[in-house]
This record gives C-alpha cells, sequence and structure tokens, in this order.
C-alpha cells in the first residue's frame, strides 16, 4: 500500500528518517566539528587522520587477520544494500574504513539545508552519486515572510556536480531557485538523466523545460509541482523527441501557460509507460476526454479545467463518465481547476479504486461532494477545501476507514472569514478514520474537547498541524486556551513527529510539548506562548526537534540562549517578531563558529538597530556563504 | 461562552469602530518587506488592500488589516482556488476574466483588479497580445488601429473598454475580447 508521495508535495516531511539511533551528543566542545543527529543529513566527520574518533587504526595490522582492502571489498558488497541513510550515517561513523567505503557506495544523497554544506564538499566526499535531493528556503518563505531574492541558487549545485557526476539520474529540488541556465546546464550535462522533480521552485519558464524535454533522451519523471514557472511562450510539449519515450511520469499543473494539446496528445501516444500525468488548466475537459481514451494505462491523474469553455454547443457533449470507466488503472485524482459541480458525476466510476483524492483547488459544496464521496472505500490520501463544511467531513468518516493522511484548506483564507469547517467535523473523522496519520486542518473554531477525542482515537498520528485562522481564539465552548487539546496530542500521540499549534496558548501547551514530545522533529508556532519558559520548554524537553519555525511569539534572548547545546543538533531555528535582540545573536554566533546566524530584515530604522526581524540560523559545516543579499546579515 | 470571544468587541476604545491596534501594529512589523523590495511581497499585501478597500464600498462591517502570511497558505493555493464556474454571477474579487485575440491561437487570463486603470490594463494587453490598441475617443471609439479592444459584461453585451468608470468595468467584466477587422469597425463607431 504505497502512497503517491507526490502527492503530498507542499510540506512533505522527511517521514523516511524516523531514526532509532539517538543522536549523537554534541554537547563537549573538545569536538570541533558538527555532527548531524545521524536523522537529518549525513554526518561528517572531519577527514585529517589525527581526528578520526573509535577507530580500528589502519596501521595495526598485526591485530586483524585479513588486509585492510579485502575487509573493504567486502563492507563494499555489504553497504551496497544500505538504503536508509540514517543507516549509512550511522554506518560511516564506525571508522574511516567504513567511512571511506560507504562514500564510495552511496548513491543517493539528501541534503536538508543546501547552506549546510558547500558544493565542492558534496562531491569530494562522495564519488558515486546518481540521485540528490535538495531543499533550499526555510518553509516560511512560502509565506511572504521573506523576501525574494534570498538565495537557496541551483546554480553551483549543478555546474560542480556537472563535472564531477556525469552520470547523474536523479534531481529533486525543494524550494530553490532554479533559472533555464541551470536547466540547461543539466540537460547537457548529463546524458543519463532521468528524474527532474521540481517543488516549490521558481526562476525557470517554459523555456529551461522545454531544453530539459528536448535533450534529456532518458526521462523518465518531470514533475514540476506547485512551483513559479514563467510563460516564455515556448511551445515545450512539442520539444520532446520525437520517438517512442521512457516517460512515466508527466507533471505540469502549475504551469500557467497554454499547452499545445495536438502536441500532449502526440506525446501521451508515444509514451507508453505513463502512468502519472497532472494536466494544467488549459487543457479543457474535451481535451481530457481524448487524452483518457488514449491512456488507459494512467494510474495517477490530475485534471486539467473541469468546465465547459464556451456556451455549451449543439453536438453532444462527450460521455465523460466513458472516458474515465476506461481509465481501471487510475488510484490517483487530483486537479479540478475551474470547477463546474454538475460534471464531477463523471468520475464516479473510478472512485471505488480511488486511494488518493485531491479536490483542493475545487470549491465544491456538501450537496455534491456527499455522492461521490461515499463510493471511495478505499481512498487513503485526501485532499479538499472546506467548503465541503463538517458534513462533508462527517461523509467522509462515514466513508473513509482506510483513511492515513487528511487536508482541509480554506477556502476563504482570512482570518476573519466564516469559516465552514469546525470542531464537529474533526471530532467525526476522529471517530471515523482510526487510522489516521497525518492531518492538515484550517478551521476558525476549534475545541480541546474534539483536539483530545482526535489524540485518543487516532494512536498512528505523525503529523498534527492544526491552524485556527483567527489568531489567539481559545476554546469556543469554554473560552479556555488550546493548551489541554494540543497537550493530549503529545501525550497520547505516541508518534507524533510533527506539529503545528494554533490558537490561543499559554506556556503550559509549551510545557505539554517538552515533557510529551519526544519524537517530535518539526514544531511550527505561531501567536503563541506568554514567555520565554515556553521555548525552554521545547528547546530543553525535545531533544529530536530539528526544525523549529516561529512567528509573532514573545520569547526573547533567554529563551534562545537556553537552547545552544542543541543548535548544532538541528536543521534550523526560525524566528520572526519575536523578542531577540541583534546582541544576543552575535553572541550566539560567536560561540558557536558553525552556526550561520542569519539576520534578515531592514536596520536602517536606527531606533530598532538593536531588534532582529527575522532571525534564520542553521549548522554549516562550510561558514556563512557567500550569495548573502544586502537585507541579509550574517553575524 | 461567547462571552470571552466577545468581550473584545465591547471594549472601550480610542481606535476606530473595528479596527483593532495590537493588529495593525504587528502589521507594521510583519510588513517591513514591503518597504525593502517591492516584488514578490508586495503583491500579497495589494491584494488585501483591494480586498479590504473593495470591501467599504459594500456595507459589510469593515474587516481587520491582514497579517502578512497570516493564515498560513501558499500564495499558490490562494491564486488558484477558483470560483465556482456558474453562468448568473460572476464572482469578481481575485479572478480571472479570460482574454481572447481575433486570431491568436490560445486564449489568456488576467485580473482586472490588478490594474489601477484602463491605461494600464490596455498596456498590459498590448504586451500580451503584440499590438496595439490605438487612441480611444469617447464619441467615434478607438482610431488608429485594427485592433478593438471589447468586453462583455454581466448582461452579456459586448461593449467597448473605456467606455463605462473604471469600478463598475472591473465589477461587471466577464471577458475580454481584442476584435480585429470588419467587426471591430462596428463598435468602434460610437456606442
Amino acid at each position: 500500500m504505497t502512497r503517491d508521495r507526490s502527492e503530498m508535495s507542499e510540506d512533505d516531511d522527511d517521514q523516511q528518517s524516523q531514526s532509532q539511533s539517538p543522536p549523537l551528543d554534541l554537547r563537549s566542545a573538545a569536538i570541533a566539528e558538527p555532527c548531524s543527529s545521524s536523522s537529518s543529513s549525513f554526518s561528517v566527520v572531519d577527514s585529517t587522520p589525527n581526528k578520526s574518533r573509535n577507530c580500528i587504526s589502519s596501521g595495526t595490522l598485526t591485530s586483524q587477520p585479513f588486509p585492510d582492502h579485502v575487509l573493504e571489498n567486502v563492507l563494499e558488497n555489504v553497504l551496497q544494500f544500505l538504503d536508509s541513510r540514517c543507516d549509512r550515517n550511522a554506518a560511516s561513523l564506525v571508522c574511516k574504513s567504513w567511512w571511506r567505503v560507504e562514500a564510495s557506495t552511496r548513491s543517493e544523497v539528501f541534503i536538508g539545508n543546501c547552506y549546510a554544506l558547500s558544493p565542492s564538499r558534496l562531491t569530494q566526499r562522495f564519488k558515486r552519486v546518481s540521485s540528490l535531493v535538495l531543499k533550499g528556503k526555510p518553509r516560511f518563505a512560502d509565506f511572504n515572510l521573506m523576501p525574494p531574492d534570498w538565495g537557496a541558487n541551483f546554480a553551483p549545485w549543478v555546474s560542480t556536480m556537472a563535472k564531477a557526476y556525469p552520470w547523474l539520474e536523479k534531481v529533486d529540488l525543494k524550494r530553490m531557485f532554479v533559472t533555464d541556465d541551470d536547466l540547461a546546464l543539466l540537460a547537457e550535462s548529463f546524458p543519463g538523466f532521468k528524474e527532474l522533480i521540481l517543488v516549490c521552485c521558481e526562476g525557470f519558464g517554459t523555456s529551461g523545460i522545454a531544453i530539459v524535454a528536448n535533450k534529456c533522451r532518458k526521462l523518465k519523471v518531470l514533475d514540476l509541482i506547485e512551483s513559479e514557472v514563467t510563460d516564455d511562450e515556448v511551445d515545450w510539449i512539442s520539444c520532446f523527441p520525437e520517438d517512442v519515450t521512457c516517460l512515466e511520469s508527466l507533471a505540469f499543473d502549475c504551469v500557467e501557460a497554454p499547452i499545445n494539446f495536438k502536441a500532449l496528445e502526440g506525446l501521451v501516444a508515444r509514451s507508453p509507460c505513463l502512468k502519472k500525468l497532472r494536466l494544467n488548466r488549459f487543457v479543457s475537459l474535451v481535451e481530457l476526454h481524448r487524452l483518457l481514451l488514449g491512456a488507459p494505462q494512467l494510474t495517477s491523474l490530475g485534471t486539467g479545467s473541469f468546465s465547459h469553455d464556451e456556451e455549451p454547443q449543439s453536438e453532444q457533449e462527450p460521455d465523460y463518465a466513458a472516458a474515465f470507466r476506461a481509465c481501471k488503472s487510475v488510484v490517483c485524482l487530483s486537479g479540478f481547476r475551474e470547477l463546474m459541480p454538475e460534471y464531477l458525476p463523471a468520475i464516479y466510476p473510478v472512485c471505488a479504486n480511488l486511494t488518493s483524492l485531491n479536490f483542493s483547488y475545487a470549491n465544491i459544496s456538501p450537496d455534491m461532494f456527499k455522492p461521490i464521496i461515499h463510493n471511495c472505500h478505499k481512498l487513503q490520501v485526501f485532499w479538499a477545501l472546506d467548503s465541503i463544511c463538517d458534513e462533508g467531513l462527517q461523509a467522509v468518516a462515514e466513508t473513509c476507514k482506510e483513511l492515513r493522511e487528511l487536508r482541509i484548506f480554506p477556502f476563504d483564507p482570512r482570518e476573519d472569514s466564516e469559516g465552514p469547517v469546525s470542531e464537529v467535523g474533526l471530532q467525526a473523522i476522529s471517530e471515523g478514520c482510526r487510522k489516521l496519520e497525518s492531518i492538515l486542518y484550517f478551521c476558525q473554531r476549534m475545541t480541546n474537547a474534539a483536539v483530545i477525542a482526535m489524540s485518543e482515537n487516532c494512536p498512528e498520528l505523525t503529523v498534527f498541524r492544526l491552524c485556527i485562522m483567527g489568531r489567539h481564539r481559545p476554546d469556543h465552548v469554554t473560552g479556555k486556551p488550546m493548551d489541554e487539546g494540543f497537550g493530549a496530542i503529545v501525550k497520547n500521540c505516541k508518534k507524533l513527529t510533527r506539529l503545528a499549534v494554533s490558537g490561543l496558548l499559554t506556556d503550559q501547551a509549551f510545557r505539554y510539548m517538552g515533557e510529551y514530545g519526544k519524537l517530535v522533529r518539526t514544531l511550527s508556532v505561531a501567536f503563541a506562548g506568554d514567555s520565554d519558559m515556553a521555548l525552554r520548554h521545547v528547546l530543553e524537553g525535545c531533544p529530536r526537534l530539528q526544525k523549529l519555525e516561529i512567528r509573532d511569539s514573545p520569547f526573547g534572548d533567554a529563551a534562545l540562549r537556553s537552547g545552544m547545546h542543541r543548535y548544532y543538533n538541528m536543521r534550523f531555528v526560525w524566528m520572526s517578531a519575536c523578542s531577540l535582540t541583534r546582541g544576543c545573536c552575535k553572541d550566539i554566533a560567536r560561540a558557536m563558529p558553525n552556526l550561520v546566524v542569519e539576520v534578515i530584515g531592514s536596520d536602517d530604522d536606527d531606533d530598532n538597530r538593536d531588534y532582529v526581524e527575522t532571525l534564520y540560523m542553521y549548522r554549516s559545516l562550510d561558514g556563512p556563504r557567500k550569495d548573502a543579499p544586502k537585507f541579509v546579515a550574517i553575524l | 461562552m461567547d462571552e470571552f470571544v466577545n468581550l473584545k468587541e465591547t471594549e472601550l476604545r480610542l481606535g476606530l469602530p473595528g479596527t483593532d491596534n495590537v493588529c495593525e501594529e504587528k502589521e507594521v512589523v510583519s510588513c517591513c518587506y514591503n518597504n525593502i523590495s517591492n516584488k514578490r511581497a508586495l503583491p500579497s499585501a495589494l491584494e488585501n488592500e483591494i480586498e479590504s478597500s473593495t470591501r467599504k464600498t459594500e456595507t459589510s462591517p469593515p474587516r481587520k488589516a491582514q497579517i502578512v502570511g497570516w493564515p498560513p497558505v501558499r500564495s499558490y493555493r490562494k491564486n488558484n482556488i477558483q470560483t465556482k464556474k456558474s453562468e448568473s454571477d460572476h464572482e469578481v474579487q481575485g479572478s480571472y476574466v479570460k482574454v481572447s485575440m481575433d486570431g491568436a491561437p490560445y486564449l489568456r487570463k488576467i485580473d482586472p483588479s490588478c490594474y489601477k486603470g484602463y491605461s494600464e490594463l490596455l498596456k498590459a494587453l498590448e504586451v500580451m497580445f503584440k499590438f496595439s490598441v490605438g487612441e480611444y475617443f469617447e464619441r467615434e471609439g478607438y482610431k488608429g488601429s485594427d485592433f478593438v479592444p471589447t468586453y462583455e459584461d454581466k448582461d452579456g453585451d459586448w461593449m467597448l473598454i473605456g467606455d463605462v468608470p473604471w469600478e463598475m468595468f472591473v465589477c461587471t467584466c466577464k471577458r475580454l475580447r481584442i476584435m480585429k477587422g470588419s467587426e471591430a469597425r462596428g463598435l468602434g463607431c460610437g456606442v
């Protein structure tokens, strides 16, 4: 039962990296180089000979029955089978020999923060990389909390890898700045290139895509997900080679440019391996119909525009349901931009097979929604707008007993909008969908009772993200803060790794988090807490914390200082509109040389010189970056 | 129960009814990026401003100033939530209208409320479709070009762009069409 991970594009975490081995203790200042906790990035040990630890010295041959190179060969053969990066990180720390062999056999590299190290460090350590996952900007940049042109450029990475890894096959980028030139270099430098995945990226356009389409003859995957792609008015679909392609997945729903449909039809026709196709809204329903008839082997479909363009013609409308009926293999459905709800019943034939359904761009009322969801017994992943109301959520709870992931987005994403979903929907889901693992829920009203109920009914929860849109909103029935609800979540959901809190929260909520949130890796806080103690509870109590993002909360210098023992073991800390001073940030930067402390924001205003608008700090092996723009001060 | 929630509403303050001082303060702080760089940070703030200003023309109660980046929904998602497509009403706020030009192969979409007035709109159209629109005369319509910019309003009538006040245009236009040739001349000679 593999879920289609490409659906979970927005905020998916590296779920696979749930390390069972304890993080390395870096409290001792004697160890100069920072080591990651084995779960987030590859561990680093300085390669100069006299700094190795726990080493079976290669000099003492008398204590070893076999010569080193034989051992290394054996190791190589064994380590080939190690896929998980946690395991590989651990293996690399056994001794220098293991380090060497692991480095030479690692083919997939994950870099959670592109500024944690330089591209040359990557290529110096790992010699045979065929796949790179690289993440750039911090998540809060998505919400306009960071000026554009902050960085996260792909350019230095692609140019370094072009020379070092000519056999590179896969690049998966998230929140990176990628230019058309970068794409051109990629297309030219890697003849065997197979997979390009760009999630929440920007800086390129259809001309860059055209080059990739044209030059990467072995391309299997071209997934553009929630990226900003400029319309260079290039017919990129026509740039794919004329002969049969290897394409397995093509996702371009975020490309805001018209598509040459004839070329697309031809491409689909000559792509026998194509399983996943996500169209943009410039593909009409009529055109979709034709595509479906020609591609019944699809397993994942993102529809284009689900409406009729012109006034309905006098000719008969195509039988959309028949086209969907022909797609017996479709298990994942998304799109539905520009939805005309009267056409929705066309998807009935595939509902029973669906494991993943994304209605999050479609304003569907409960009446239109209920008949559809009542057929979706196998659904595991469901994204929708709150327009389906509590009533719709109740229908989901009645039918979707296999639900693992739920995301409810606001149709009207403003603080004081109406809010058609509430604790009623959450309670229903908790009672009906016991296997729930991940939830993102936007609402305007919530109660502690419903959140507690979810904590008790859904023990498998690993991700709990509740966004009560009105700031500082208490439990709307009792008037109390939401402390008890979130406290129950960290206490009862023993597998919880990701938490986002909202509503009126006192320090008590954070006390609970520090006491019970032992596996929490990612924490998002906004407009919450009363004092420094709140942040201290978390920094002192959550040993697995990797990513901490906080905005508009009353946490100051004392709290920040209290976490110094943790920062080398974390991927990043983001704090904006809190109560930090520049002086304190400077102190921390001085005390922790491998931490890059970025202060972002205007310090033109002399009165506010000491006030830190945004702090973004992260560990780095290669010191502060050289491409920081003017508005970033690296302390 | 509800008392707790509504306490703020009955609070005696010096501010205007409906404004929230805390909120404004925070907005100043959180909006500082709008001053630094006027690229992407601005449109969302502008969006919010337009929303709150168009709201003022209706009789609904004044709304809270919006905080930057809150609620945390990506702009990509915000921009792509389409309103229900129905033949009757056409919701204007933040939605796009189709623009077609006779002879051009593809439709484009624009959001008229993004522009401050007709000249900005027409300039944008000229760039988008690579044509020039000629000069607008109140009586005679557009002169000096084969192309005439028109739009379809709520009642289904095709009007010349520029004939009604800008605000009315933004509220009533359903789609745009840049006509060419003889059809254009028909509309161009006085409405």
